[in-house]
């Protein structure tokens, strides 16, 4: 579901790229044709789209487990089945990100255990905490809103292999942000329990939901090769204020309030104008000083370990019956 | 029939005829294992098995859905003002009155337990739901319908993986043949006939499940050869789900299922 | 970190959505064997009813051109107008040919 724009784009001088040949993939990328994966590329451009699509594949994995605290809590079995669909399709949009960025020619084993060792980046707001029912509705409505604003232009990407994965994975997930703002509505429309419980999960996301798109562009120092590439196609506050325009009105429709003492309409352009957001909490979450950094490491760790002697009995049992073929 | 008193959000009192007893008994089965693989979200052993433990999860939530709202419908025929719904059933009775075999409600443990588990619910319930399709009772006759095909599926993939770890390397092996072990007690349990469903089973309504009992033992035998697995079906076996007798765990895991709608009685999600 | 276990083999999945479709390529995954390669791509590619039939190839298998050739294996086929019906001209009064 999340594409966060974190500083991706790879640098690095580019050894022996032939200017020739540069020159007609910047050119085959302005007539916006595809790049496929046995095309000639840059290594930067390689590069960078390995860590970007890898970033995107594990923060599809690791938001498996703040929805999936709540899949055997969920309300109503129409929740619950509505939820358990929901997680598992994050899980099917990390193994189609994976298998694109595969495609570049890195393993997806080498790409999960830079995950596991902690040295990749995944994006920052699986480290809030799911503390009560709302903030299902919240992650649904605010978190795959969000991630929707990135993920729309990322259909367009240069890259064949992740427009496409892109394209599969927008529209399975259509439904969720609706699922998360029924949620919401149900809340808000409910009991004044429930009506504080929604409440308390906006307070707690919208920040969060914000850094999603990444540093502001006054500090985003690298957008502008992957712009040339169409890697990427809007900046992060281009981004960031479509999501916000399209959110406040959403959240004033349920009557919820936004934590923002500074929100208001700039009536000249249309745009809802907002306060600072605080980057050095993001950088701390980043850095892995976020609440839950720790936790959700340590549970995909779990998993993988404790997988380990499946997945050897399978290859193992696969081996026995080559042989046995062969024989 | 005695008007019960039901404290607002708190447990419903089910007036059981022996049909009632009947629908609840498989729709408890197939949420309790549900539930019980929804558990293993996001910590499959490989992410392509959580998206196959996913699937196998919403197959039975949705199956526990049908039989459910059958129910309610079966409740509300008879007594309209109760206004029952699915989620009464699921989140507004206590474990006592919960009728799903034990089977069901034992803890995942490790994946072979899970998958082992689920090959001796599947091949029953595929069984079960097979003979079902020409019973006399059209709602029961069309999930039977729907269920088989998913059911099928599940017996299949299980099947798959107790052969896979059965036959794979020797720690999967002795974890396999651990979990056949342990869970073997409980596989006789889903074929007890319950007296007062005799005349329902008599009149065609329903299938008595005691008359697939040989046919299953085949087919165990059959995956566990296959899994290169030793099979010794015990002489006693584990029962008292069906009349609500049950272990430790349910309790456990009903208090997570039902948490929400427990705190917050009356409200509506 | 070392890698514990290397991953399963990769596999390309054909898809075909209805009766009367070819497969189309849907994407890849790992699984052991093969009887698992297609109940894998049955749970990853066709939980929305995409298809009623899977095809699971070793990715390995697939033998691609080579993107350098392009233009020495398919700009010959450009210039050969005349293999298309609007080439020739018929008379208007023919009708549909």
């Amino acid at each position: 579901m999340y594409a966060q724009a974190l500083d991706q784009t790879d640098t690095r001088p580019a050894q022996g790229d032939d200017p020739a040949r540069l020159a007609a993939f910047q050119a085959r990328i302005d007539a916006e044709q595809k790049i496929e994966p046995n095309h000639w590329m840059p290594e930067a451009y390689r590069r960078t789209l390995i860590r970007q699509i890898a970033q995107h594949a594990h923060s599809e994995i690791i938001g498996m487990q703040p929805e999936g605290n709540w899949i055997t809590r969920a309300p109503s079995l129409r929740r619950k089945v509505a939820l358990l669909a929901k997680v598992q399709d994050e899980c099917g949009h990390g193994l189609y990100l994976y298998a694109a960025a595969e495609t570049l020619g890195v393993s997806r084993a080498a790409l999960v255990d830079q995950l596991l060792a902690g040295t990749a980046k995944y994006s920052s707001i699986f480290n809030y905490p799911t503390l009560s029912w709302a903030d299902i509705g919240a992650i649904g409505w605010l978190v795959d809103g969000a991630a929707i604003m990135n993920q729309i232009p990322l259909c367009r990407c240069s890259y064949g292999p992740y427009a496409r994965a892109m394209i599969r994975v927008c529209k399975e997930e259509s439904f969720h942000q609706r699922q998360g703002y029924e949620i919401i509505c149900s809340l808000a429309g409910g009991t004044p329990e429930q009506r504080a419980m929604a409440q308390d999960a906006l307070n707690r996301w919208w920040w969060p939901c914000l850094m999603m798109f990444g540093p502001p562009d006054t500090e985003s120092q690298h957008s502008d090769q992957s712009t040339r590439w169409k890697i990427k196609r809007f900046s992060n506050d281009e981004l960031r204020q479509t999501f916000i325009d399209a959110t406040v009105p959403q959240a004033h429709r349920l009557g919820l309030t936004l934590p923002d003492p500074d929100l208001h309409l700039d009536q000249a352009t249309g745009h809802w104008r907002y306060g600072a957001i605080d980057w050095a909490e993001f950088r701390a979450v980043l850095r892995g000083e976020g609440p839950c950094n720790r936790d959700r490491l340590a549970r995909r760790n779990a998993a993988h370990a404790e997988g380990e002697w499946v997945r050897e009995a399978a290859s193992a049992y696969a081996a026995k019956q080559n042989q046995r073929k062969a024989a | 029939m005695s008007a019960i008193c039901e404290v607002p959000g708190g447990n419903i009192a089910v007036a059981e005829t022996p049909m009632l007893r009947w629908v609840l008994a498989y729709a408890d089965d197939a949420l309790i294992l549900g539930h019980r693989l929804s558990e293993w979200c996001s910590r499959a052993p490989s992410m392509e098995e959580d998206m196959a433990l996913a699937n196998l999860g919403l197959d039975l939530l949705g199956q526990a859905r049908f039989l459910y709202s059958h129910a309610a419908t079966l409740e509300n025929a008879a007594q309209p003002a109760l206004e029952r719904s699915e989620d009464d059933y699921a989140y507004r009775r206590d474990a006592p009155q919960f009728r799903n075999a034990l089977l069901v409600e034992q803890p995942n443990g490790d994946f072979a337990a899970t998958m082992v588990r689920h090959m001796l619910y599947a091949s029953f319930a595929d069984l079960y739901w097979r003979a079902s399709l020409a019973v006399s009772d059209p709602a029961i006759a069309a999930f039977a319908a729907r269920s088989e095909k998913e059911i099928a599926y599940h017996e299949r993939h299980a099947a798959d993986w107790v052969i896979r770890l059965g036959d794979g390397t020797a720690e999967s092996r002795r974890r396999a043949q651990s979990a056949l072990d342990g869970l073997l007690a409980f596989a006789d349990e889903l074929f007890e006939t319950e007296a007062d469903q005799l005349p329902l089973m008599a009149a065609g309504a329903i299938i008595d499940p005691a008359r697939l009992r040989d046919a299953y033992r085949h087919r165990i035998e059959q995956i566990c050869a296959r899994a290169t697995l030793s099979l010794a079906w015990p002489r006693w076996h584990q029962s008292g789900g069906r009349q609500g007798r049950h272990g430790e765990h349910l309790g456990h895991l009903l208090a997570e299922l039902q948490f929400l709608p427990r705190a917050y009685p009356g409200a509506s999600w | 970190m070392a890698e514990a276990t290397p991953d399963y083999p990769l596999w390309e999945v054909f898809l075909r959505s209805r009766n009367g479709l070819a497969h189309k390529h849907a994407g890849s995954l790992h699984a052991p064997d093969a009887t698992l390669a297609l109940a894998a791509a049955r749970d990853l590619f066709t939980r929305r009813g995409e298809a009623i039939s899977i095809w699971v190839v070793p990715s390995h298998a697939i033998i691609a051109s080579d993107p350098d050739d392009q233009a020495m294996l398919f700009e010959p086929a450009e210039s050969k107008i005349y293999r298309h019906p609007s080439f020739y001209t018929v008379p208007d009064d023919v009708g549909h040919m």
